[in-house]
């Protein structure tokens, strides 16, 4: 595997007496596609969100492209970073929900410009171009001036994508993309991140598609109880699963 | 049912002849005596109440029209409607602030605006207002300067607190605490994915709270706002214990004069009523706006309801006969 673009080390996490992480390690190489599969509850949506640092992890770090998320390294100590530090750190770190989580009161256009606008401060002009051709490459080019509430839920969902892609973040976490959506349409969500695995983003899915992962991942990564049980490439752990555990999943969901 | 029908002139009872017509029939609805009935006793009651406004002499209509814009009223009506711009908008300037205070993380700023929104709800207001109004008596001097420090001006209260000042401070800093409460549940019902969303994107902090959380707030802050703001006009007339001159006072000074007492109470009324009004019209289109996106089409105006009631009339008229079925095309 090349040079790691996100290093998961030893993270815990728990929400009061219940522990949902208890020390994952990951490491994602730049350009490569992580599939994240496991029971719900088994600490998959939390992981990914202490990537971003939407959760802080009780022990352990994060790094994305060798920068820590969070914190900044003292001599033998973590200091915390301040807020506007870390919103600027996540300006590098594309986040697609689970319910998208558009701006209702704007446009799909006006929601993908928000962030390179005044997150990174760019140019407006060159923004709104850019906007445009995003939504155009997740074949939305006419819905620019339409806003959330009046399109579908896979084309929501297309425009969150084109939400996160706008800030060219260098790695693109996705939180079970096409778990809210009518299985018509969960086809068109896949196409776009399938062209975006193609052209080399570096992603990390939590996923129930198997059949998704195992085409377009480089690593599935197998959780339970907040642990990774299992990880290698999807004919490793989708067709020889060594644990007992990842077995049983797979025959409950194939 | 499909009994056939041999004599033309003698359809069979019940509708059930050639279902292939039934499509096509005009549809006539269903009769409402009682509502008819109804609506009819009600005219009749409201008939009776203009009558009993217009031809008893004892209200005097000539006084009213007299001082409706006499010169006097007119300057205490724009006291009045000062009063309330001012106590909005310095009341939610400060409600802002404090409702954000509340929301926040640290305990010291969340305690310190519920103690503020608790104390100034149980507080009168006329009690209020008659406390900034006598601050005098308590501190003769107020400075400015360094906390516990040095004082580098120094002003006699008398001078600083004017009854409108103290009007004003009385009426804002009551509202405030109205507002806090109003603005809160504005933030609170706006969804946590939100301001998740938000975070995610790395948006800077007052950018995510003026661009995404508060206009998706205002939809539930403007109906509970609009009554407060409706509220403050008509309330601005208690600072008539301060003898400024504002609507109410003002028409009372006339009537302890004059003795007509119900002519210009019905002035200060009508006058009230008509700015009500107006707030009401602008809170319509204000909650129109913040509607933007939530719902797929937004509810037509009073005015694009009255013309397209009045078309769907013309075309019944016209047609002289019940209306088809399936509705306007």
């Amino acid at each position: 595997m090349s040079t790691p673009m996100v290093e998961v080390r030893g993270v815990h996490k728990s929400f009061g007496a219940l522990e949902v992480l208890r020390g994952v390690d990951l490491t994602v190489g730049a350009g490569h596609v992580t599939a994240v599969l496991g029971p719900s509850g088994s600490g998959k949506s939390t992981l990914l969100r202490c990537v971003n640092h939407l959760e802080r992890a009780d022990r352990g770090y994060v790094a994305v492209d060798g920068e820590l998320i969070g914190y900044r390294r003292g001599r033998g100590v973590l200091h915390e970073l301040r807020e506007r530090q870390i919103l600027r750190q996540r300006a590098a770190i594309g986040f697609v929900f689970q319910n998208f989580h558009l701006f209702p009161h704007l446009t799909a256009l006006e929601n993908v410009v928000e962030a390179p606008r005044f997150a990174l401060r760019r140019p407006a002009a060159e923004v709104e171009a850019e906007a445009r051709a995003l939504l155009d490459r997740v074949g939305l080019a006419d819905k620019a001036d339409v806003h959330p509430r009046r399109l579908s839920g896979g084309q929501q969902q297309r425009v969150a994508i084109a939400r996160a892609l706008a800030l060219r973040p260098k790695v693109l976490l996705f939180d079970e993309p096409t778990s809210a959506l009518d299985p018509e349409l969960v086809g068109e969500v896949l196409d776009v991140i399938r062209d975006l695995a193609a052209a080399g983003t570096t992603m990390v899915v939590v996923t129930h598609e198997i059949g998704f992962a195992r085409e377009v991942a480089d690593t599935v990564v197998f959780m339970d109880g907040g642990r990774v049980v299992e990880s290698g490439p999807p004919a490793q752990v989708l067709d020889a699963p060594r644990h007992e555990r990842t077995r049983a999943f797979l025959d409950k969901v194939l | 049912m499909s009994a056939p029908t041999t004599a033309e002139a003698a359809p069979p009872a019940g509708g059930g002849s050639d279902p292939v017509d039934l499509a096509g029939l005009p549809v006539r609805p269903a009769p409402h005596p009682l509502r008819w009935a109804a609506g009819a006793v009600v005219a009749v009651l409201a008939a009776m109440f203009l009558n009993m406004l217009v031809t008893n002499p004892a209200w005097k209509w000539d006084v009213v029209a007299e001082y409706m814009f006499a010169e006097s009223i007119l300057n205490a009506l724009w006291l009045t409607v000062r009063l309330t711009v001012y106590g909005t908008v310095i009341g939610f300037a400060i409600g802002g602030v404090l409702a954000l205070m509340r929301l926040s993380r640290s305990p010291l700023l969340a305690g310190v605006a519920w103690v503020y929104v608790w104390a100034f709800r149980s507080i009168p207001l006329i009690v209020q207002l008659l406390f900034w109004y006598n601050l005098a008596i308590l501190y003769d001097r107020l400075s400015f300067g360094i906390p516990f420090g040095p004082a580098f001006v120094t002003f006699p209260t008398m001078e600083l607190i004017s009854p409108m000042t103290a009007a004003v401070l009385g009426l804002a800093l009551h509202q405030a605490a109205y507002a806090a409460e109003i603005v809160r549940s504005g933030v609170l019902s706006v969804d946590q994915g939100q301001r998740e969303a938000a975070a995610a994107l790395g948006l800077p902090r007052g950018r995510q709270v003026r661009r995404i959380i508060l206009p998706q707030a205002m939809r539930t802050i403007m109906p509970t706002a609009g009554n407060e703001v409706i509220g403050l006009f008509k309330g601005t007339s208690v600072v008539y214990v301060m003898a400024l001159g504002e609507l109410f006072y003002r028409v009372q000074v006339i009537y302890n004069r004059t003795g007509d007492v119900v002519p210009l109470l019905m002035v200060a009324t009508l006058w009230y009523i008509v700015l009500t009004t107006l707030l009401s019209v602008a809170q319509f289109h204000v909650e129109r706006h913040y509607a933007k996106g939530s719902v797929r089409v937004l509810p037509p105006t009073p005015l694009q309801r009255l013309r397209s009631a009045g078309e769907a009339l013309a075309r019944r008229t016209a047609r002289g006969g019940p209306a088809p079925r399936g509705g306007t095309p």
